[in-house]
Protein backbone atom coordinates (compact mmCIF):
# COMPACT_ATOMS: atom_id res chain seq x y z
CA UNK A 1 0.00 0.00 0.00
CA UNK A 2 -0.33 3.33 -0.11
CA UNK A 3 0.35 6.45 -0.77
CA UNK A 4 -1.29 7.27 -3.43
CA UNK A 5 -1.98 11.47 -3.83
CA UNK A 6 -5.01 11.14 -5.20
CA UNK A 7 -6.65 10.10 -2.35
CA UNK A 8 -6.40 13.32 -0.72
CA UNK A 9 -5.99 16.84 -1.14
CA UNK A 10 -5.10 20.12 0.66
CA UNK A 11 -8.72 22.68 0.30
CA UNK A 12 -6.62 25.24 -0.95
CA UNK A 13 -10.05 27.77 -1.66
CA UNK A 14 -13.22 26.99 0.49
CA UNK A 15 -16.99 28.95 -0.07
CA UNK A 16 -17.14 29.69 3.60
CA UNK A 17 -13.99 29.97 4.81
CA UNK A 18 -11.97 31.31 2.08
CA UNK A 19 -8.38 30.55 0.98
CA UNK A 20 -6.27 28.07 2.93
CA UNK A 21 -3.89 30.87 4.85
CA UNK A 22 -0.45 30.66 4.24
CA UNK A 23 1.35 29.18 7.74
CA UNK A 24 5.11 27.92 8.67
CA UNK A 25 6.21 25.02 7.47
CA UNK A 26 7.27 22.21 9.25
CA UNK A 27 9.40 18.83 7.94
CA UNK A 28 8.16 15.55 9.30
CA UNK A 29 9.59 12.21 8.32
CA UNK A 30 6.98 9.49 7.64
CA UNK A 31 8.51 5.78 7.37
CA UNK A 32 11.60 7.72 6.85
CA UNK A 33 9.99 9.65 4.47
CA UNK A 34 10.25 13.72 4.46
CA UNK A 35 6.95 15.18 4.19
CA UNK A 36 5.89 18.98 4.63
CA UNK A 37 3.31 19.61 7.18
CA UNK A 38 1.44 22.86 7.74
CA UNK A 39 3.18 24.05 11.83
CA UNK A 40 0.09 23.85 14.39
CA UNK A 41 -2.04 20.56 12.62
CA UNK A 42 -2.04 17.35 13.86
CA UNK A 43 -0.27 14.37 12.35
CA UNK A 44 -3.34 13.15 11.30
CA UNK A 45 -4.25 15.66 9.12
CA UNK A 46 -0.47 15.88 7.55
CA UNK A 47 -0.63 12.30 6.47
CA UNK A 48 -3.98 12.37 5.20
CA UNK A 49 -2.62 15.71 3.10
CA UNK A 50 0.32 13.29 2.01
CA UNK A 51 -2.17 10.53 0.70
CA UNK A 52 -1.20 8.52 3.66
CA UNK A 53 -4.03 5.80 3.19
CA UNK A 54 -2.45 2.92 6.51
CA UNK A 55 -1.65 4.57 9.87
CA UNK A 56 -1.04 1.06 11.68
CA UNK A 57 -1.82 -2.65 11.19
CA UNK A 58 -3.14 -4.60 13.86
CA UNK A 59 -1.93 -7.80 15.37
CA UNK A 60 -3.50 -9.43 12.63
CA UNK A 61 -2.69 -7.27 9.82
CA UNK A 62 -5.70 -5.47 9.15
CA UNK A 63 -5.33 -1.67 8.19
CA UNK A 64 -6.56 0.82 10.41
CA UNK A 65 -6.41 4.87 9.51
CA UNK A 66 -8.44 7.30 11.52
CA UNK A 67 -11.80 7.22 13.17
CA UNK A 68 -13.35 9.43 15.42
CA UNK A 69 -10.15 12.51 14.43
CA UNK A 70 -10.65 14.24 18.04
CA UNK A 71 -8.68 11.86 20.40
CA UNK A 72 -11.18 9.62 21.87
CA UNK A 73 -10.83 6.45 19.91
CA UNK A 74 -7.22 5.25 19.61
CA UNK A 75 -7.87 3.90 15.83
CA UNK A 76 -5.26 6.76 14.92
CA UNK A 77 -2.28 5.78 16.85
CA UNK A 78 1.27 5.51 15.57
CA UNK A 79 4.99 5.59 16.81
CA UNK A 80 5.97 8.96 16.65
CA UNK A 81 9.96 9.38 17.79
CA UNK A 82 10.40 5.90 19.11
CA UNK A 83 6.93 6.11 21.31
CA UNK A 84 4.37 3.38 20.35
CA UNK A 85 0.12 4.60 20.67
CA UNK A 86 0.59 8.19 20.19
CA UNK A 87 -2.49 9.71 19.32
CA UNK A 88 -2.36 11.24 16.12
CA UNK A 89 -5.00 13.12 15.59
CA UNK A 90 -4.61 14.70 19.11
CA UNK A 91 -0.75 15.23 18.30
CA UNK A 92 1.06 18.45 17.01
CA UNK A 93 3.67 18.08 14.15
CA UNK A 94 7.16 19.25 15.22
CA UNK A 95 10.16 19.74 12.78
CA UNK A 96 11.92 16.81 12.49
CA UNK A 97 9.24 14.24 14.14
CA UNK A 98 9.91 10.66 12.96
CA UNK A 99 6.59 8.83 12.05
CA UNK A 100 5.88 5.21 11.74
CA UNK A 101 3.26 2.79 10.95
CA UNK A 102 2.62 1.01 14.47
CA UNK A 103 2.28 -2.60 14.13
CA UNK A 104 0.13 -4.67 16.60
CA UNK A 105 0.90 -2.94 20.34
CA UNK A 106 3.98 -1.19 18.75
CA UNK A 107 7.27 -1.17 20.70
CA UNK A 108 9.48 1.30 23.01
CA UNK A 109 12.05 2.69 20.44
CA UNK A 110 13.55 5.20 22.27
CA UNK A 111 13.74 3.04 25.73
CA UNK A 112 16.23 0.48 23.64
CA UNK A 113 18.47 3.78 22.02
CA UNK A 114 19.59 4.98 25.57
CA UNK A 115 19.43 1.36 26.88
CA UNK A 116 21.91 1.00 24.94
CA UNK A 117 23.43 3.98 25.10
CA UNK A 118 23.81 3.47 28.59
CA UNK A 119 25.66 -0.20 28.22
CA UNK A 120 28.30 1.72 25.95
CA UNK A 121 28.77 4.15 28.82
CA UNK B 1 -20.41 34.67 54.36
CA UNK B 2 -16.95 34.68 52.99
CA UNK B 3 -16.44 33.48 49.66
CA UNK B 4 -14.42 30.70 49.22
CA UNK B 5 -10.82 31.45 48.11
CA UNK B 6 -10.45 28.11 46.23
CA UNK B 7 -11.14 27.96 42.70
CA UNK B 8 -13.55 26.39 40.93
CA UNK B 9 -12.37 23.78 38.06
CA UNK B 10 -13.92 23.36 35.02
CA UNK B 11 -13.52 20.74 32.68
CA UNK B 12 -13.56 21.09 29.03
CA UNK B 13 -13.10 24.43 27.19
CA UNK B 14 -15.85 24.11 24.93
CA UNK B 15 -19.14 25.99 24.36
CA UNK B 16 -20.56 25.01 27.72
CA UNK B 17 -17.21 25.17 29.64
CA UNK B 18 -16.11 28.46 28.51
CA UNK B 19 -19.83 29.80 29.38
CA UNK B 20 -19.24 28.37 33.13
CA UNK B 21 -15.58 29.97 33.22
CA UNK B 22 -16.85 33.22 31.54
CA UNK B 23 -20.16 33.52 34.56
CA UNK B 24 -17.94 32.15 37.49
CA UNK B 25 -15.09 35.16 36.27
CA UNK B 26 -17.22 37.66 36.04
CA UNK B 27 -18.63 36.98 39.24
CA UNK B 28 -15.18 37.34 40.94
CA UNK B 29 -14.87 33.53 41.29
CA UNK B 30 -11.44 32.08 41.11
CA UNK B 31 -11.62 29.26 38.29
CA UNK B 32 -9.30 27.50 36.24
CA UNK B 33 -10.28 26.02 33.26
CA UNK B 34 -8.95 22.87 31.71
CA UNK B 35 -9.03 21.08 28.21
CA UNK B 36 -6.81 18.13 27.39
CA UNK B 37 -6.49 19.95 23.70
CA UNK B 38 -3.67 21.95 22.23
CA UNK B 39 -6.52 24.89 21.77
CA UNK B 40 -9.70 25.89 23.38
CA UNK B 41 -13.03 26.14 21.61
CA UNK B 42 -14.17 21.81 21.69
CA UNK B 43 -15.89 21.05 18.59
CA UNK B 44 -17.10 25.20 17.61
CA UNK B 45 -14.43 25.67 15.30
CA UNK B 46 -15.44 22.97 12.68
CA UNK B 47 -19.46 24.07 12.97
CA UNK B 48 -18.94 26.23 9.62
CA UNK B 49 -22.78 26.87 9.47
CA UNK B 50 -24.93 29.36 10.89
CA UNK B 51 -26.76 28.61 14.14
CA UNK B 52 -30.56 28.57 14.12
CA UNK B 53 -32.24 30.31 16.72
CA UNK B 54 -33.35 34.36 17.81
CA UNK B 55 -30.51 37.21 17.89
CA UNK B 56 -29.36 35.80 21.34
CA UNK B 57 -28.48 32.26 20.98
CA UNK B 58 -26.39 33.72 18.08
CA UNK B 59 -28.92 32.76 15.34
CA UNK B 60 -27.14 33.58 11.85
CA UNK B 61 -23.60 33.52 13.44
CA UNK B 62 -21.35 30.43 12.38
CA UNK B 63 -19.70 28.75 14.90
CA UNK B 64 -16.28 29.30 14.67
CA UNK B 65 -17.43 32.63 15.18
CA UNK B 66 -19.15 31.92 18.20
CA UNK B 67 -15.80 30.12 19.16
CA UNK B 68 -13.52 33.16 18.33
CA UNK B 69 -16.19 35.41 20.57
CA UNK B 70 -16.04 33.30 23.58
CA UNK B 71 -12.10 32.94 23.82
CA UNK B 72 -12.09 36.95 23.01
CA UNK B 73 -14.04 37.34 26.15
CA UNK B 74 -12.28 34.61 28.18
CA UNK B 75 -8.86 36.40 27.37
CA UNK B 76 -10.43 39.42 28.08
CA UNK B 77 -11.65 38.85 31.57
CA UNK B 78 -7.97 36.94 32.22
CA UNK B 79 -9.30 33.23 32.87
CA UNK B 80 -6.66 30.20 33.78
CA UNK B 81 -6.65 28.20 30.87
CA UNK B 82 -4.81 25.66 31.08
CA UNK B 83 -4.64 23.49 27.91
CA UNK B 84 -2.85 20.26 27.13
CA UNK B 85 -4.03 19.38 30.19
CA UNK B 86 -6.26 15.95 30.69
CA UNK B 87 -7.98 15.47 34.50
CA UNK B 88 -7.80 11.75 35.61
CA UNK B 89 -9.13 11.58 38.67
CA UNK B 90 -10.51 12.67 41.90
CA UNK B 91 -9.24 13.03 45.29
CA UNK B 92 -11.37 12.95 48.69
CA UNK B 93 -12.98 16.59 48.93
CA UNK B 94 -12.97 17.31 45.04
CA UNK B 95 -9.38 17.34 44.58
CA UNK B 96 -8.35 17.21 41.00
CA UNK B 97 -6.29 15.39 39.27
CA UNK B 98 -4.75 16.60 36.86
CA UNK B 99 -2.04 15.56 33.82
CA UNK B 100 0.26 18.55 32.29
CA UNK B 101 1.65 17.53 28.87
CA UNK B 102 1.77 14.22 29.58
CA UNK B 103 4.89 14.43 31.77
CA UNK B 104 3.81 16.56 35.05
CA UNK B 105 1.10 15.28 37.37
CA UNK B 106 -0.25 18.03 40.06
CA UNK B 107 -3.37 18.42 42.53
CA UNK B 108 -6.02 21.01 42.48
CA UNK B 109 -7.91 22.06 45.90
CA UNK B 110 -10.98 22.65 44.12
CA UNK B 111 -14.36 24.37 45.64
CA UNK B 112 -16.38 23.38 42.92
CA UNK B 113 -15.80 21.11 39.66
CA UNK B 114 -17.79 22.26 36.79
CA UNK B 115 -17.49 18.92 33.87
CA UNK B 116 -18.17 20.37 30.24
CA UNK B 117 -16.47 16.90 28.82
CA UNK B 118 -18.79 16.92 25.59
CA UNK B 119 -19.44 13.86 23.56
CA UNK B 120 -18.38 10.82 21.71
CA UNK B 121 -19.47 9.84 18.02
CA UNK B 122 -21.71 6.15 18.14
CA UNK B 123 -20.17 4.08 16.12
CA UNK B 124 -21.66 1.36 14.17
CA UNK B 125 -20.86 -1.79 13.38
CA UNK B 126 -20.75 -3.68 10.05
CA UNK B 127 -18.58 -6.26 7.75
CA UNK B 128 -15.41 -3.95 6.91
CA UNK B 129 -16.19 -1.02 9.43
CA UNK B 130 -12.71 -0.74 10.37
CA UNK B 131 -10.77 -0.28 7.28
CA UNK B 132 -9.15 2.62 6.63
CA UNK B 133 -11.86 5.18 4.94
CA UNK B 134 -14.59 4.60 7.30
CA UNK B 135 -15.23 7.36 10.18
CA UNK B 136 -17.22 8.98 12.13
CA UNK B 137 -18.72 12.25 10.21
CA UNK B 138 -17.29 14.16 13.07
CA UNK B 139 -13.57 13.24 11.89
CA UNK B 140 -14.31 14.39 8.22
CA UNK B 141 -15.65 17.49 9.35
CA UNK B 142 -12.92 17.93 11.67
CA UNK B 143 -10.31 17.20 8.86
CA UNK B 144 -11.95 19.55 6.25
CA UNK B 145 -13.17 22.42 8.26
CA UNK B 146 -10.21 22.46 10.60
CA UNK B 147 -6.82 20.76 9.10
CA UNK B 148 -8.36 21.84 5.67
CA UNK B 149 -7.78 18.33 3.88
CA UNK B 150 -9.89 16.44 2.25
CA UNK B 151 -10.08 12.25 3.46
CA UNK B 152 -11.58 11.15 0.38
CA UNK B 153 -13.40 11.90 -3.17
CA UNK B 154 -16.58 10.22 -2.72
CA UNK B 155 -18.92 9.49 0.32
CA UNK B 156 -21.59 7.50 1.58
CA UNK B 157 -23.01 9.30 4.73
CA UNK B 158 -24.80 7.03 7.07
CA UNK B 159 -27.25 8.53 8.98
CA UNK B 160 -29.62 11.67 8.07
CA UNK B 161 -29.78 13.49 11.04
CA UNK B 162 -28.63 16.90 11.70
CA UNK B 163 -24.67 15.83 11.56
CA UNK B 164 -25.34 13.89 8.90
CA UNK B 165 -26.48 16.19 6.50
CA UNK B 166 -24.64 19.43 7.53
CA UNK B 167 -21.80 17.57 7.63
CA UNK B 168 -22.44 15.71 3.86
CA UNK B 169 -22.90 19.45 2.77
CA UNK B 170 -19.93 20.77 4.26
CA UNK B 171 -17.84 17.97 2.20
CA UNK B 172 -19.59 19.13 -0.83
CA UNK B 173 -18.50 22.69 0.18
CA UNK B 174 -15.00 21.34 0.64
CA UNK B 175 -14.69 19.77 -3.26
CA UNK B 176 -16.08 16.09 -1.87
CA UNK B 177 -18.89 14.09 -4.00
CA UNK B 178 -21.62 12.95 -1.60
CA UNK B 179 -22.90 9.38 -3.59
CA UNK B 180 -26.06 9.00 -1.08
CA UNK B 181 -27.21 9.29 2.47
CA UNK B 182 -28.60 6.82 4.16
CA UNK B 183 -31.23 6.39 6.86
CA UNK B 184 -32.52 3.36 8.98
CA UNK B 185 -35.63 4.85 10.09
CA UNK B 186 -38.10 5.54 7.62
CA UNK B 187 -38.30 8.84 8.04
CA UNK B 188 -34.98 11.84 7.51
CA UNK B 189 -33.87 13.01 10.93
CA UNK B 190 -32.22 16.32 10.24
CA UNK B 191 -33.76 19.90 10.39
CA UNK B 192 -36.04 20.53 7.08
CA UNK B 193 -33.65 23.48 5.79
CA UNK B 194 -29.93 21.22 5.78
CA UNK B 195 -31.94 18.41 4.43
CA UNK B 196 -33.24 20.41 1.74
CA UNK B 197 -30.43 22.78 1.03
CA UNK B 198 -28.37 18.82 0.26
CA UNK B 199 -31.42 17.55 -1.71
CA UNK B 200 -31.51 20.43 -3.93
CA UNK B 201 -27.45 19.87 -4.67
CA UNK B 202 -28.90 16.65 -5.80
CA UNK B 203 -27.68 14.05 -3.46
CA UNK B 204 -30.33 11.09 -3.48
CA UNK B 205 -31.57 9.73 0.08
CA UNK B 206 -33.02 6.68 0.95
CA UNK B 207 -34.79 5.70 4.05
CA UNK B 208 -35.73 2.60 5.43
CA UNK B 209 -31.92 1.73 4.24
CA UNK B 210 -28.60 0.04 6.00
CA UNK B 211 -25.21 -0.12 5.35
CA UNK B 212 -24.31 -4.16 4.84
CA UNK B 213 -20.65 -4.01 3.91
CA UNK B 214 -17.78 -1.77 3.48
CA UNK B 215 -15.19 -3.61 0.62
CA UNK B 216 -11.69 -2.61 -0.28
CA UNK B 217 -8.12 -4.14 0.06
CA UNK B 218 -6.33 -1.52 2.35
CA UNK B 219 -9.07 1.27 2.19
CA UNK B 220 -12.75 1.73 1.42
CA UNK B 221 -13.31 0.80 -2.34
CA UNK B 222 -16.98 0.20 -2.59
CA UNK B 223 -20.13 0.65 0.02
CA UNK B 224 -22.92 -1.86 -0.27
CA UNK B 225 -26.29 -0.98 1.38
CA UNK B 226 -29.65 -2.44 1.50
CA UNK B 227 -33.45 -1.92 2.23
CA UNK B 228 -34.55 -3.39 5.25
CA UNK B 229 -37.92 -3.82 7.22
CA UNK B 230 -40.03 -2.35 10.13
CA UNK B 231 -37.67 -4.84 12.49
CA UNK B 232 -34.54 -3.30 10.58
CA UNK B 233 -33.93 -6.53 9.11
CA UNK B 234 -32.46 -6.45 5.59
CA UNK B 235 -34.63 -7.61 2.71
CA UNK B 236 -32.91 -9.78 -0.01
CA UNK B 237 -32.19 -8.58 -3.48
CA UNK B 238 -32.37 -5.22 -2.19
CA UNK B 239 -28.82 -4.57 -1.98
CA UNK B 240 -27.06 -1.65 -4.23
CA UNK B 241 -23.25 -0.96 -4.71
CA UNK B 242 -22.20 2.36 -4.33
CA UNK B 243 -18.48 3.37 -5.51
CA UNK B 244 -16.78 5.23 -2.66
CA UNK B 245 -13.90 5.58 -0.80
CA UNK B 246 -15.39 7.28 2.54
CA UNK B 247 -18.04 6.03 4.44
CA UNK B 248 -19.17 8.53 7.37
CA UNK B 249 -21.24 7.72 9.96
CA UNK B 250 -23.38 9.84 11.67
CA UNK B 251 -25.97 7.70 14.10
CA UNK B 252 -26.14 10.12 16.98
CA UNK B 253 -23.52 10.65 20.17
CA UNK B 254 -23.23 9.77 23.41
CA UNK B 255 -22.57 11.83 26.40
CA UNK B 256 -18.72 11.78 27.69
CA UNK B 257 -19.66 10.47 31.22
CA UNK B 258 -16.60 9.05 32.57
CA UNK B 259 -15.50 11.63 34.58
CA UNK B 260 -18.55 12.53 36.37
CA UNK B 261 -18.78 8.66 36.86
CA UNK B 262 -15.38 8.58 38.52
CA UNK B 263 -16.46 11.51 41.27
CA UNK B 264 -19.59 9.42 41.91
CA UNK B 265 -22.55 11.60 40.45
CA UNK B 266 -25.18 9.10 40.04
CA UNK B 267 -25.98 8.11 36.39
CA UNK B 268 -29.52 7.72 34.53
CA UNK B 269 -30.66 6.76 31.04
CA UNK B 270 -32.29 8.95 28.96
CA UNK B 271 -32.76 7.72 25.32
CA UNK B 272 -33.70 10.73 24.01
CA UNK B 273 -30.13 11.98 25.07
CA UNK B 274 -28.25 10.07 24.09
CA UNK B 275 -28.03 7.47 26.27
CA UNK B 276 -26.47 7.37 30.00
CA UNK B 277 -25.84 11.06 31.78
CA UNK B 278 -25.16 12.66 35.24
CA UNK B 279 -28.83 13.46 37.17
CA UNK B 280 -28.62 16.77 37.61
CA UNK B 281 -31.44 19.58 39.30
CA UNK B 282 -32.36 22.67 36.98
CA UNK B 283 -28.99 24.65 38.21
CA UNK B 284 -26.87 21.75 36.80
CA UNK B 285 -25.85 20.40 39.63
CA UNK B 286 -25.32 16.75 40.56
CA UNK B 287 -26.27 14.61 42.64
CA UNK B 288 -22.89 15.54 44.34
CA UNK B 289 -24.12 19.13 45.05
CA UNK B 290 -20.77 20.49 44.45
CA UNK B 291 -20.73 18.82 41.24
CA UNK B 292 -22.11 20.36 38.14
CA UNK B 293 -22.43 19.04 34.61
CA UNK B 294 -23.31 20.91 31.35
CA UNK B 295 -23.20 20.80 27.72
CA UNK B 296 -23.03 17.18 25.85
CA UNK B 297 -22.17 15.14 28.99
CA UNK B 298 -25.72 16.51 30.36
CA UNK B 299 -27.30 15.28 27.22
CA UNK B 300 -26.62 15.33 23.72
CA UNK B 301 -28.31 19.02 22.45
CA UNK B 302 -26.43 21.64 20.58
CA UNK B 303 -23.87 24.14 20.83
CA UNK B 304 -26.26 27.10 21.47
CA UNK B 305 -28.01 25.22 24.46
CA UNK B 306 -24.38 23.96 25.47
CA UNK B 307 -23.28 27.43 26.16
CA UNK B 308 -26.88 28.47 28.44
CA UNK B 309 -26.32 25.23 30.45
CA UNK B 310 -22.56 26.51 31.02
CA UNK B 311 -23.91 29.88 32.02
CA UNK B 312 -26.34 27.82 34.41
CA UNK B 313 -24.31 26.21 36.73
CA UNK B 314 -21.50 29.15 36.28
CA UNK B 315 -23.88 31.32 37.64
CA UNK B 316 -25.59 28.31 40.41
CA UNK B 317 -21.44 27.95 41.37
CA UNK B 318 -20.66 31.44 42.11
CA UNK B 319 -23.41 31.84 44.32
CA UNK B 320 -23.13 29.14 45.90
CA UNK B 321 -19.56 30.12 46.73
CA UNK B 322 -20.84 33.06 47.74
CA UNK B 323 -19.88 35.40 44.97
CA UNK B 324 -23.45 36.32 43.91
CA UNK B 325 -26.37 37.56 45.98
CA UNK B 326 -29.55 35.38 46.15
CA UNK B 327 -31.48 38.13 43.72
CA UNK B 328 -28.56 38.63 40.71
CA UNK B 329 -28.24 34.60 41.07
CA UNK B 330 -31.83 33.99 40.67
CA UNK B 331 -32.24 36.83 38.09
CA UNK B 332 -29.78 35.84 36.26
CA UNK B 333 -30.87 32.41 36.32
CA UNK B 334 -34.30 33.00 35.12
CA UNK B 335 -33.02 35.20 31.98
CA UNK B 336 -30.48 31.94 30.94
CA UNK B 337 -33.50 29.62 31.37
CA UNK B 338 -35.79 31.70 29.14
CA UNK B 339 -33.05 31.49 26.38
CA UNK B 340 -32.88 28.09 27.07
CA UNK B 341 -36.74 27.80 26.52
CA UNK B 342 -36.66 29.49 23.28
CA UNK B 343 -34.23 26.68 21.79
CA UNK B 344 -35.91 23.61 23.15
CA UNK B 345 -39.17 24.62 20.89
CA UNK B 346 -40.18 23.45 18.15
CA UNK B 347 -41.05 19.50 17.37
CA UNK B 348 -37.16 18.71 18.03
CA UNK B 349 -36.55 20.96 20.76
CA UNK B 350 -39.62 19.75 22.46
CA UNK B 351 -38.90 16.32 22.47
CA UNK B 352 -35.51 17.24 23.83
CA UNK B 353 -37.54 19.69 26.24
CA UNK B 354 -39.24 16.79 27.94
CA UNK B 355 -36.42 14.55 27.98
CA UNK B 356 -34.61 17.19 30.34
CA UNK B 357 -37.57 18.03 32.29
CA UNK B 358 -37.19 14.36 33.58
CA UNK B 359 -33.81 14.70 34.24
CA UNK B 360 -34.48 17.70 36.11
CA UNK B 361 -37.21 15.62 37.82
CA UNK B 362 -35.08 12.91 39.28
CA UNK B 363 -31.98 15.63 39.94
CA UNK B 364 -34.95 18.22 42.28
CA UNK B 365 -35.61 14.64 44.48
CA UNK B 366 -32.15 12.73 44.02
Amino acid sequence: MAESAQRSVRIEKHPILGDLPSTEEVTIYFEGKALKARAGEPIMSALVAAGVGVFRYTKKGLPRRMFCGIGRCTDCIMNVDGVPGVRTCVTEVREGMKIERQIGNGSWKVQKDEEAGNAAQ
Amino acid sequence: MQPSSKPTVVIGAGPAGLCAAIELKKAGAPVILMDENAKPGGQLFKQIHKFFGSKEHKAGVRGFDIGNELLAESLQLGIDVRLNTEVVGFGKDHKVWAVENRSRSYIVDADRIIIAAGATENSLSFEGWTLPGVMTAGCAQTLINVHRVLPGKSVLMVGSGNVGVIVAYQLMQAGADVAAIIEAAPNLGGYGVHTAKIRRAGVPFFTSTTIIKAEGKESVERAVIANIDSRFVPIADTEKVLEVDTICIAVGLTPSIELASLAGCKMMYVSELGGNMPIHNEYMQTTDGSIYVAGDIAGIEEASTAMEEGRLAGIHAAWSMGYMSAKEMQSKTEQTRERLGALRQGIYGFKRYTAKERVVQRGMTK
